[in-house]
């Protein structure tokens, strides 16, 4: 059972929030100081993500996470956009190619160097990169309920939780 | 911490200087500040993240904006990041090799818009 859950509107300004709370179960769970760092950056991201993905479908509906310790500290990020295991096209400025976001594959080759992309790619692909390389245990599944995909993540435990 | 954002000129360098969170919700306005600097007319840019304590995608997708925006118009753009937290951010996204990183201003205004070539 989680142990905190938390849902929010799709606002950029929620994010911040969301790593706040994350930070704070975590460091009361035992994450190591360490690893604080990492966790603060990859909810964030995941975050950041399922924000960009509600707002290119134009949904209102929640963004939820969901924390718990056990054996090891495990978040959850869902949301509820379709397709979003795919690519999403955003409208950009002059609907040029370069509006294209590749979302959530982690394994998807990054071979076009990022100054040739706009703003929002190069931040969904940086966001993906950091999630990869920051979070050993990473999975990004779609729902087995209803549509939307998630994102879990979870860290090493340093004392077994209150 | 909030966003802040001064600059001041040092030669032919425009040095901005970040300090706070840049993150989705912070980065438009970091966004709309290097703009208004090229489109002023700054053509050296240096943007100092030395009191930077969050920077998450959106922030360096902002950054790679910027270095675009300064390559087309001839421009130079570096950037001062010594805390080995920030660099850990651009090494796993291998922005590292995309942006001239510094350890501090000095360095930056020395090289940056010089002849020479950024380092990698």
């Amino acid at each position: 059972m989680p142990t905190v859950r938390l849902s929010f509107s799709p606002a950029a300004a929620h994010v911040r929030t969301a790593r706040l709370v994350g930070v704070a179960v975590a460091r009361r769970a035992g994450v190591a100081e360490e690893l604080l760092e990492e966790v603060r950056l990859a909810i964030g991201e995941a975050c950041s993500r399922a924000v960009a993905l509600h707002r290119s479908h134009g949904l209102e509906d929640l963004v939820d996470v969901a924390m718990a310790d056990g054996d090891r500290f495990t978040v959850r990020v869902v949301d509820r956009a379709a397709n979003g295991a795919l690519v999403a096209r955003l409208a950009g400025e002059a609907g040029d190619e370069d509006s294209v976001m590749v979302l959530s594959d982690p394994a998807l080759p990054l071979t076009t160097p990022p100054e040739l992309l706009a703003e929002e790619a190069v931040a969904a692909r940086m966001g993906l990169a950091l999630l990869a390389g920051l979070v050993d245990d990473l999975n990004v599944s779609e729902l087995a309920e209803g549509v939307g995909t998630e994102v879990r993540m979870s860290w090493p435990l340093e004392r077994p939780a209150e | 911490m909030e966003l802040s954002l001064s600059t001041y000129d040092s030669g032919d360098h425009t040095v901005l200087e970040v300090g706070g969170e840049v993150d989705v919700y912070t980065a438009p306005r970091l966004r709309e500040k290097l703009v208004e600097l090229v489109e002023t007319g700054a053509r050296h840019v240096v943007v100092d993240l030395s009191r930077v304590e969050f920077l998450d995608s959106t922030g360096l997708g902002v950054l790679v904006g910027a270095l675009k925006r300064l390559r087309a118009v001839n421009g130079t753009f570096g950037l001062v990041c010594a805390h080995e937290r920030l660099l850990k951010i651009f090494r796993i996204t291998a922005l590292d090799r995309v942006f001239s990183l510094y350890d501090s201003v000095a360095a930056a205004t020395a090289a940056v818009g010089s002849d020479a070539e950024p380092t990698a």
